[in-house]
């Protein structure tokens, strides 16, 4: 068989595949105003937490009995938000699916700005956050505390590396065609590309490097959101004490993750006009893993519900009287079904599967993934052992305030900020990763000939 | 020249004579003066040893910081406050053979929160502060509600000092646990994990935090209080220190509270002052520890509510929920 490979020039591929990649990254004024309504809105939250660090956390609606709120919440999200970056590349990437490769550095995005904002949630929450080296200098192994900072910072530059290194050959290929864009961007690109020549040794200690990579996050991630679970599971309060809140949090973590991955697909096809590369065939896949990790979760909230309402031991009776029927009813169902339920089985409809009605549905599935770290959190603090009597009201009854509003909203728009400089400074689409994938096509389009 | 040279040397050598002979004076004055220092020195040294062997009754004893009891001179005792450092030192370690246990009598309780005033005294707290506060308990519908005070219960498998990641809250030798809140990084994962509720906040600025500024830190008094740190039940460490009844105890109008040393086996009504053997107590009452299912084994024991003195008012049921 005589195949004309002329056809299938690497050269155009790969200029076709980098200048629909590199065009959105350019420092526009569309950027610079996005960046300054980020900034100045961040500005406002931090004069917030000014307050915060000024009067003493009693500008938050915390108190004696529940003393751990929206910051605590906010933080079990983040981490747990950040954990799609495991289960895109690793789970996916690594049983060899090759629908994953134009959304897996998002993917990555996600998880290192996350990550990275999750330690400065969890400061935010301390009584004295100048005295953090102290966890440091007198930390104690035995606290899950020391096992969470362990954890989480080493995802953190596990999941950098995992953004960055497969970037490397981009940026070589980047450097050259980046006419009309700031030098100090061109100077960066330079540098990090690090004298990438695209030596065919160069990519064998690439992907093996990435392979390692790889490997090491799956525990590490599995880690940080077990280890974030703990802090609850190893109190003996009804509604923490559970022996399955590793795995319960865990596929909780894929479903919020996973919906922050829907809307960050949706964003860039459209803002950045990458449809070719983040198409249906993503859409309709990332449609399928929502719906698979949210039959999981819904089977780990079965097993966390179900059991203990068939006993109904007494602290665990009032816990789940709480959640089923009495304050936080409309809350606990609205998530369940709304957050859960609803959007699995319409997602088992192909045409669901399409980025308007996912990203509709993502965004639902997202804030009730916020919401439902707060029913974690909040309840079980509100009916301790012994009654809360002879305190004011207030003290008894936990409504966040404006400030831990806005304090929260901070740690949001840092996520925001860091996604939006990684995404719109570095190609958000692996080039030469999708200019093999074309290459392939081609050749099996001339193929078929 | 050799008359004049002549003269000159005489004359020399009558100044000589004469700051020779006045030298030799000095010398035998001085030496006349030396000795008698000396000997009235020795006089006045063999006098004092006398006196001091003869009197030995103004010797006094004091104890060292590492447990020595040994003997002064009453004269050479000074004053002496201990630095920041020491009061943490001590107060971390304990004090040695002691097991501190305290039993809440609940038939005499009638509410009168005489020991919660104390505390929040002691501590400098607000009166929604509490180290120990007095609670209205009623097991099931049909079992009649009564008193229950609720100080830490100083566990002796604590599980807030297992989650604390900074070995700010510390479990005694003698039983206490404690908070350093130089130490506290205000987490609150040991209020996470206390079953008792037993621990506080200091969510704003303390109630004395300008009066106490200049305060030295005592960690058995946790005062100077601060914000953003936990403060609970210290069991009055710096009471036992000086050997008296918790500030609570001793507070007591009803004879609630019975302290003392599980070692001894001897506790101290607070009230009556009367001392009974603790295991005797605990016997002959039916005694009990608070939620013993879930291992954490309190230092503080409770006597059933039954012969109670005081009912229930029936205006604290109904307030039970509402502000204070």
């Amino acid at each position: 068989m005589n195949t004309d490979y002329s056809k299938t020039d690497t050269g155009s591929h790969l200029d076709k595949v980098a200048s629909d990649i590199l065009r959105p990254v350019r420092i526009n004024k569309a950027f610079l105003a996005w960046m300054t309504f980020l900034a100045v809105a961040l500005a406002l939250c931090l004069y917030a937490y000014s307050t915060q660090l000024r009067k003493g956390l009693i500008v938050t609606g915390l108190r004696d009995y529940t003393s751990w709120g929206m910051y605590i919440s906010n933080f079990v999200f983040f981490v747990a938000t950040s954990l799609v970056g495991m289960l895109i590349s690793s789970v996916f990437g690594l049983g060899g699916a090759r629908w994953i490769k134009p959304i897996a550095r998002i993917a990555e995005i996600i998880a290192v700005g996350f990550a990275a904002v999750a330690g400065l949630v969890i400061i935010s929450d301390m009584g004295r956050p100048e005295r953090l080296p102290y966890v440091f200098m007198y930390g104690r192994v035995q606290s899950p505390i020391l096992w969470d900072v362990t954890v989480v910072t080493t995802y953190f530059v596990l999941s950098l590396l995992l953004w960055f290194f497969p970037m490397i050959p981009d940026l070589a290929i980047a450097k050259t065609r980046m006419q009309g864009r700031p030098a100090f961007l061109v100077k960066a690109y330079g540098l990090l590309s690090f004298k990438w020549t695209h030596h065919p040794e160069q990519y064998k200690l690439l992907f093996r490097a990435v392979r390692i990579l790889l490997i090491l996050v799956i525990p590490t991630a599995f880690a940080i959101h077990t280890v974030t679970s703990w802090l609850f599971a190893v109190t003996l309060r009804a509604g923490w004490d559970s022996t399955i809140f590793g795995p319960y949090f865990i596929s909780g973590a894929f479903v919020s993750g996973t919906s922050a991955l829907i809307i960050a697909m949706f964003f860039f096809s459209k803002n950045y006009k990458l449809e070719k590369y983040i198409g249906p065939e993503q859409f309709d896949k990332i449609g399928k893993v929502l719906i698979l990790v949210s039959a999981l979760y819904v089977y780990f909230n079965l097993n966390e519900f179900l059991v203990p309402a068939y006993k109904m031991k007494k602290f665990d009776a009032i816990h789940l009287h709480e959640l089923f029927a009495g304050r936080e009813a409309l809350l606990f169902w609205s998530i369940q079904l709304f957050g859960l339920l609803i959007p699995g089985v319409i997602l088992l409809v192909k045409k669901m599967r399409r980025p308007v009605p996912m990203v509709i549905i993502a965004s639902v599935v997202f804030v009730a993934s916020w919401l439902k770290r707060m029913i974690i959190v909040v309840p079980p603090q509100g009916h301790p052992f012994l009654p809360m009597q002879n305190v004011p009201h207030q003290w008894m009854v936990y409504t966040p305030t404006i400030t831990e509003c806005a304090v929260t909203m901070a740690a949001f728009l840092l996520v925001i900020i860091i996604v939006t400089v990684l995404s719109k400074l570095f190609p958000v689409v692996p080039i030469w990763e999708m200019a093999e994938e074309s290459e392939k096509e081609s050749i099996e389009e001339v193929k078929q000939m | 020249m050799s008359d004049e040279k002549e003269k000159k040397e005489e004359e020399k050598t009558e100044i000589e004579r004469l700051l020779e002979s006045s030298r030799r004076e000095f010398i035998k004055k001085a030496g006349i003066t030396g000795a008698a220092v000396l000997a009235g020195a020795a006089a006045i040294y063999s006098g004092f040893r006398h006196e001091k062997e003869k009197n030995p009754g103004n010797m006094v004893k004091a104890l060292t910081p590492d447990n020595r009891l040994v003997e002064i001179p009453a004269d050479q005792v000074k004053g002496y406050k201990p630095g920041p450092g020491v009061y943490t030192l001590r107060g971390r370690e304990g004090i040695k053979g002691k097991k501190w246990v305290m039993v809440i009598d609940l038939a005499r309780c009638r509410n009168a929160r005489k020991c919660i005033a104390a505390c929040q005294g002691a501590h400098h707290l607000r009166p929604y502060e509490y180290h120990i506060n007095t609670l209205i308990m009623q097991e099931s519908e049909n079992t009649p509600p009564y008193y229950m005070p609720k100080p830490c219960q100083h566990c002796d498998n604590p599980p807030c000092v297992s989650v604390c990641p900074v070995d700010a809250t510390f479990k005694r030798q003698d039983g206490p646990v404690l908070i350093d809140n130089q130490r506290c990084i205000g987490c609150r994962f040991c209020m996470a994990a206390c079953p008792y509720s037993a621990r506080m906040f200091h969510w704003q600025e303390p109630k004395d935090a300008v009066a106490d500024a200049g305060l030295t830190y005592n960690i058995e008094l946790n005062v100077p209080q601060k914000r953003g740190t936990i403060s609970k039940c210290l069991f009055s460490s710096d009471r036992l220190r000086e050997g008296l009844l918790p500030y609570c105890v001793s507070a007591c109008p009803n004879g609630v509270y019975w302290f003392g040393d599980e070692n001894e086996d001897a506790v101290t009504n607070g009230t009556t002052k009367e001392t009974v053997s603790f295991r005797e107590l605990l016997k002959k009452n039916g005694g009990y520890r608070l939620m013993p299912e879930l291992g954490t084994k309190p230092r503080v024991y409770y006597l059933p509510p039954k012969n109670r003195l005081f009912d229930v008012d029936e205006s604290d049921l109904k307030n039970q929920d509402k502000s204070v």
